[in-house]
């Protein structure tokens, strides 16, 4: 077999600009998906069980349908219901960021409950409010245990970013898509990204597992 | 001081604390004593709203705790509780365990509020640990690093839930001097406890609970010497 390094040569240039968008539409995601995340959690744990139906459902309905479904939903019918017009990288972000709010809000809600409630005791047994208990007794804590999984729900939207591939958005799958087309060619584009994939993925778990050292306590 | 009167706890169906009726003045030591799931921790834990109350009062200070006015926070912060299984922050280190109350609840500067906890560590003999995280400390050590969290708020009561029974038996003697120590300076204590021993020689009044009352109660001398109901017979003459 020979393989053709003259043709990832010449498409180095859109793979670069795909990983960008790559890593741009994943930063994007991660973020906003964190924020969202940590907001539908705490929805949940409220203890009005109606209040908290809402977030049950939101949760239901992005874990228990396909990406893709909410990816082309998002794309071509609620942005355009929005704004009159597709726009491909909106979309990718938005349906990355509120699929990865629904996973990020259960870590969330499993990390604080994870807590021994002899700390929320302790805490409040000293005079802290509740508000002061989470903030410095009980969230530090739950956020440590919260790394792990947090990792694995970012590799994972990492990889689904590559769904916006479907939708046109011209991040790293879209170019490999692109070279095979032109060049009838299967290995070169697709072990690539796959390459770039693994290298980001992996770039990721050891930041991860740094940030997870420097918060050992012996 | 303390002011127990009429207090009752139920969980759902299962009433724990039937009709409690407690006073403690200033600088007593009360140790109440009785079988497991005879509602002493929860009595205790009534003491400081740790359980919300089903019925009757509880008074501080002559502060109702049941008054919707009163600020539970503050008066909490006057409340040392000390607990079985320690409950030390484990991601801060024993001094920053120290500083935490103070500095967030007082407004203490982090320099008052450190000159204070080792202070407060020498007492408990734990001052070379300051630097180390909980997870690095012995049973016994946990405790007396717990015992100088709750200090720290300045308390002018302390409330003691089953201090020892999470120690190994080589570390209870430890502890109790230091629980000892607060007693000759004349903290008030309510101490929940199996250690019988301790009980007769600090306790100023040792109360039996039994079944969500109190059975008996007595001095040490009189209740331990002297028994005068059945069930304090029983039980007295299990574990003595």
């Amino acid at each position: 077999m020979d393989f053709r390094w003259d043709l990832i040569v010449e498409y180095a240039p859109l793979f670069l600009k795909g990983t960008l968008l790559t890593i741009g539409l994943s930063v994007a995601g991660i973020l906003i998906g964190a924020v969202l995340g940590l907001l539908i959690g705490l929805g949940k744990m409220m203890r009005k069980k109606l209040w908290a139906l809402p977030f049950r459902w939101y949760i239901n309905f992005f874990r228990g349908t396909p990406f893709m479904v909410q990816i082309l939903l998002i794309h071509f019918a609620v942005v355009p219901a929005f704004l009159d017009t597709t726009n491909g990288i909106l979309a990718a972000i938005l349906a990355l960021s509120l699929n990865s709010a629904a996973y990020v809000s259960e870590i969330f809600r499993a990390g604080i409950q994870s807590i021994n409630r002899g700390q929320m005791e302790a805490a409040r047994s000293l005079g802290m409010t509740h508000g002061q208990a989470m903030r410095y007794v009980i969230l530090p804590q739950a956020f440590k245990r919260m790394i792990p999984p947090l990792g694995n729900e970012f590799i994972v939207l990492i990889k689904d970013s590559s769904l916006a591939a479907l939708i046109a958005v011209p991040e790293l799958m879209y170019w490999g898509r692109a070279m095979q087309g032109q060049y009838m060619r299967a290995w070169e584009p697709y072990l690539t990204a796959t390459v770039i994939y693994l290298v980001l993925t992996l770039s990721l778990s050891s930041l991860l597992s740094l940030l997870e050292k420097r918060l050992a306590t012996e | 001081m303390i002011e127990v009167k009429n207090l009752k706890k139920s969980f759902g169906t299962n009433e724990v604390l039937k009709d409690i009726n407690v006073t403690v003045k200033p600088q007593e030591v009360v140790v109440v004593i009785g079988p497991s799931g005879s509602g002493k921790s929860t009595f205790l834990r009534c003491i400081n709203m740790l359980e919300t109350i089903t019925g009757g009062h509880v008074f501080i200070d002559r502060t109702d705790l049941m008054d919707k006015k009163t600020d539970i926070n503050k008066l909490r912060s006057e409340v040392g509780m000390v607990f079985q299984q320690f409950n030390l922050f484990p991601h801060k280190k024993v001094i920053e365990n120290i500083m935490l109350a103070p500095m967030k609840v007082r407004k203490l500067s982090a320099e008052t509020a450190r000159v204070k906890g080792l202070e407060l560590l020498r007492k408990v003999g734990l001052v070379d640990k300051a630097e180390a995280y909980p997870d690095s400390l012995s049973g016994g050590q946990k405790q007396r690093a717990a015992i100088a969290r709750a200090l720290a708020m300045e308390p002018s009561i302390m409330l003691f839930d089953e201090p020892t029974s999470a120690l190994d038996p080589e570390m209870v003697g430890e502890v109790l001097e230091v629980m000892k120590q607060l007693a000759r300076e004349g903290m008030t204590m309510v101490v929940v406890t199996h250690e019988m021993g301790f009980a007769k020689e600090v306790g100023d009044r040792v109360l039996f609970m039994d079944g969500g009352l109190i059975v008996e109660e007595n001095t040490p001398k009189e209740l331990f010497d002297n028994p005068q109901e059945e069930r304090t017979k029983a039980f007295l003459s299990k574990v003595l």
